[in-house]
């Protein structure tokens, strides 16, 4: 296998490890890092790849490992917080700022869930994944997957209806 | 779009009893204007799901990364400087017969030789130096005892002086 070849089948999913990468890790710089070391993972072991039979949910399990390995780990402790730059080329500036404010806040919620429902919410809501393949890549069974990921819905739902009520009375 | 049937995805999608279809129906409903007011707040949340899906990994994806590479090629410096050090240290040992005379030319002989002349001679100046050094030494050791005498004299001088008072 060469470089373009395995570029070919990294291409696909390299921005679902980093987006989940960057779910787990906060900051994009180390989100970056943690996508590159995962890539370069998955390059040293490239003899291997064809006997994985699916390069996709084996990343995204190494992913999480990676990124859980990595918040546990020293290094992780003078993490930054930084949050993207959400551009969007809405009309008002109002609405820009509203729209802003308010998926801060999402941002906000969605940080204060445990690790586990993080990854669920991402990789269901976010990635769309299949309730079959994110019981793979988390190496749960189903029901357990879906109760998690009922009670981040629920918790993120009561918030926002809580601090977008209070927001209006 | 019903408001009944998007009230009931809801609480399906509440449940996570929702298919990705479903899923994807309940999106496209929050991220289109017409949302109901009582259903408001989910506005954000679907937002942000979109928001975030289109962020990318933007780096270029290097493989023979660099990093790993140089610190090879490092690593293998610092092996290199130890079996120069250890070389260093270890070769002037190994040829540890001494040169002899015989080793040399004619040419370098004959200079030896005559380097070995020439400190042999400022040597036999040298040593009649230190002949006429101990001369000095000798007249230094008289001074000496010659002063210690006039000690005597000078302590001798007080007491006269005492008597002479009384």
């Amino acid at each position: 296998m060469n470089q373009s070849d395995f570029v070919t089948i990294v291409m696909p999913f390299k921005d679902k490890v980093f987006r989940l990468a960057k779910r787990l890790l906060v900051s994009k710089d180390e989100a970056e890092d943690a996508t590159q070391e995962i890539l370069m993972k998955l390059w040293h072991n490239k003899k291997k790849i064809g006997d994985y039979k699916n390069v996709e949910a084996f990343s995204m399990t190494m992913t999480k490992n990676f990124c859980l390995d990595r918040l546990k780990s020293k290094q992780a402790q003078n993490l930054k917080i930084v949050h993207s730059n959400y551009t969007d080329n809405q009309a008002s500036l109002q609405s820009q700022v509203e729209t802003k404010d308010s998926i801060d806040w999402v941002t906000k919620i969605m940080e204060d869930l445990p690790e586990q429902q993080k990854i669920i919410v991402q990789l269901r809501d976010i990635e769309a994944y299949d309730f079959s393949e994110i019981a793979k890549i988390l190496d749960m069974n189903e029901t357990a997957v879906r109760v998690n990921l009922s009670r981040a819905r629920k918790t993120i739902r009561e918030k926002l209806t809580h601090t977008h009520q209070h927001g209006i009375k | 779009m019903v408001l009944n049937n998007i009230e009931e995805l809801i609480e399906k999608y509440n449940n996570a009893e929702t298919t990705l279809q479903e899923e994807a129906e309940l999106k496209a409903y929050f991220l289109s204007d017409a949302v109901a007011p009582h259903l408001e707040h989910y506005k954000p949340m679907f937002q942000y799901f979109s928001k975030s899906k289109k962020e990318v990994y933007n780096k270029p994806i290097s493989l023979n990364s660099n990093n790993t590479r140089k610190t090879k090629i490092y690593q293998w410096f610092s092996v290199a400087a130890i079996v120069l050090l250890m070389l260093g240290i270890f070769i002037p040992n190994w040829n540890n017969h001494p040169k002899t005379l015989a080793d040399y030319t004619a040419e370098e002989q004959e200079l030896y030789l005559e380097t070995k002349q020439a400190l042999k001679l400022i040597s036999k100046n040298l040593n009649t130096g230190l002949v006429g050094m101990n001369a000095l030494d000798m007249a230094g050791d008289n001074l000496n005892t010659g002063l210690e005498k006039a000690n005597y004299i000078s302590v001798f001088g007080t007491t006269t002086n005492k008597l002479l008072k009384n």
